[in-house]
């Protein structure tokens, strides 16, 4: 049995760190990022996850006509600031947040519905550390009640 | 093996690239940008193939939650009717996890719909519902005695009650994604947005479906749908590649509801940015889409919804 305490052990805090790093992405998303939705009213959706910088992530989504949405896009602390881009099917490149000094949330409405892609960019941050950073990214959509 | 895992990557490169070739040949991608009907596939770059065979992507898909959902229904103009709501009680009734998850989905539409109408009292139902069924299933974090007390104190407030829906969705979705539980999740997703399309097309009944606006926003989900089905297929085998059976049973219960959507044309253009911004920041896309639906093809929807529903709620 002692011979398997070490692998145990690992496991265990393998586990443990999952589990404590997914919880920190969800406080992270509910007290933070949520409140780049001011003004707004948040779907209730969650769409976060743990990325390594270099790491991309994808999300798609139909936006309806009439409705005002805000996109915020919001990365932790310990990542340097999250690039995204907002793409129609047609692969035009509707907004560039690398165009706008990195800015975490846009704001727009649409004439017709539209099914579109939001990608998601952790850069590598311009000072390189012995091991790449992760953090929590996560994306969150608002609408307004008219 | 390694000669093994060398095919099978090459295989998997020219099968993508033969999908991506096809797709851009046939769809004529960035030529025709006058309109088409599009899928996610569309969405696919050459770029992505090549990352798609190197590294996994994390990928979201994203339905309208239950209260956009009934955000959209109310903005394409329903009116409220309580009659079409899933009866309260039947929360009792709901032993499996798959029924659990679409109702706790569907009553979270039921409650957001109230809530939109300043059903004060309806609304406090149905969060205890959903507050029911929610801890049926573990999740007794997601609506608290706290929320409930808030909520009751603030039942005339709208925008308050919104916010205690949207917290509690989010509470119930993080809890089921973060503990491994992406298939319940997506279930609860499906459950609301069916009743969305439900109460949307009960709403239309007998009206004629030419230059009906609800009409027209009901179609739109069509769009939706494929990231409906993408997401049950993502979740149709567990991290041990053990098959799903409440998502592979609910995929092939969706089969009447694709046919319906397939008599119906939805074809978008091209999104324009229009550069000069709107005086609050918001920046306007402008494009068209051509919705072509006859009313037998609406008669169909409204058929397929409504026995995929009342499957549900039984």
């Amino acid at each position: 049995m002692k011979k398997y305490l070490p692998y145990i052990a690992t496991i265990a805090l393998l586990v443990t760190f999952s589990i404590s790093a997914n919880a920190q992405c969800k406080g992270f998303a509910k007290k933070l990022c949520k409140l780049e939705l001011t003004g707004y009213v948040h779907d209730g959706n969650y769409h976060a996850a743990i990325l390594t910088e270099g790491e991309e992530a994808e999300l798609y989504k139909t936006f309806y006509s009439g409705q005002n949405y805000r996109l915020a896009v919001c990365g932790s602390d310990a990542l340097p600031a999250i690039e995204f881009q907002v793409v129609d099917a047609y692969k035009n490149v509707l907004f560039d947040n690398k165009q706008h000094n990195t800015v975490g949330t846009w704001d727009f409405k649409l004439e017709s519905s539209q099914q579109l892609k939001i990608i998601v960019k952790v850069p590598v941050a311009a000072q390189q550390t012995e091991f790449p950073n992760s953090g929590c990214v996560a994306i969150m959509f608002g609408f307004q009640d008219k | 093996m390694q000669h093994h895992y060398f095919n099978l990557r090459l295989v998997s490169l020219i099968v993508l690239l033969g999908i991506f070739l096809l797709n851009d040949s046939c769809k004529s991608g960035k030529k025709g940008q006058e309109g088409k009907e599009v899928g996610l596939e569309d969405f696919l770059t050459e770029e992505d193939i090549f990352d798609d065979i190197d590294k996994a992507k994390k990928i979201f898909y994203s339905l309208p939650s239950p209260l956009e959902t009934a955000m959209l229904i109310k903005s394409a103009g329903a009116n409220y009717n309580e009659s079409v709501l899933n009866e309260l009680t039947n929360v009792d009734k709901y032993a499996t996890n798959k029924s659990k998850a679409l109702n706790l989905g569907i009553y979270t539409t039921d409650l957001s719909f109230a809530c939109l109408f300043d059903q004060a009292q309806t609304s406090l139902k149905y969060m205890d519902a959903t507050r029911q069924l929610a801890t049926e299933m573990g999740i007794s974090d997601a609506i608290d005695e706290e929320t409930m007390k808030r909520l009751e104190q603030n039942l005339n407030n709208r925008e308050v009650v919104m916010d205690i829906i949207s917290e509690t969705f989010l509470n119930s979705s993080s809890y089921l994604k973060e503990n491994d539980q992406q298939d319940v999740a997506a279930m609860v997703l499906v459950g609301g947005w069916i009743e969305g399309l439900y109460i949307g097309t009960q709403m239309v009944g007998n009206s004629p479906a030419q230059g009906n606006k609800l009409v027209d926003r009901l179609a739109e989900q069509k769009l939706s749908f494929s990231i409906v089905e993408r997401m049950l297929q993502d979740n149709k085998q567990n991290q041990l590649g053990e098959e799903n059976r409440d998502i592979v049973e609910l995929i092939n219960e969706l089969h009447t509801l694709k046919a319906a959507f397939e008599k119906i044309e939805v074809q978008t253009s091209a999104v324009k940015v229009d550069e000069s911004e709107t005086e609050d920041g918001v920046t306007v896309l402008r494009s068209q889409t051509k919705i072509t639906v006859t009313p037998e093809a609406f008669t169909e929807l409204q058929a397929a919804v409504n026995s995929l529903r009342n499957n549900f709620v039984q």
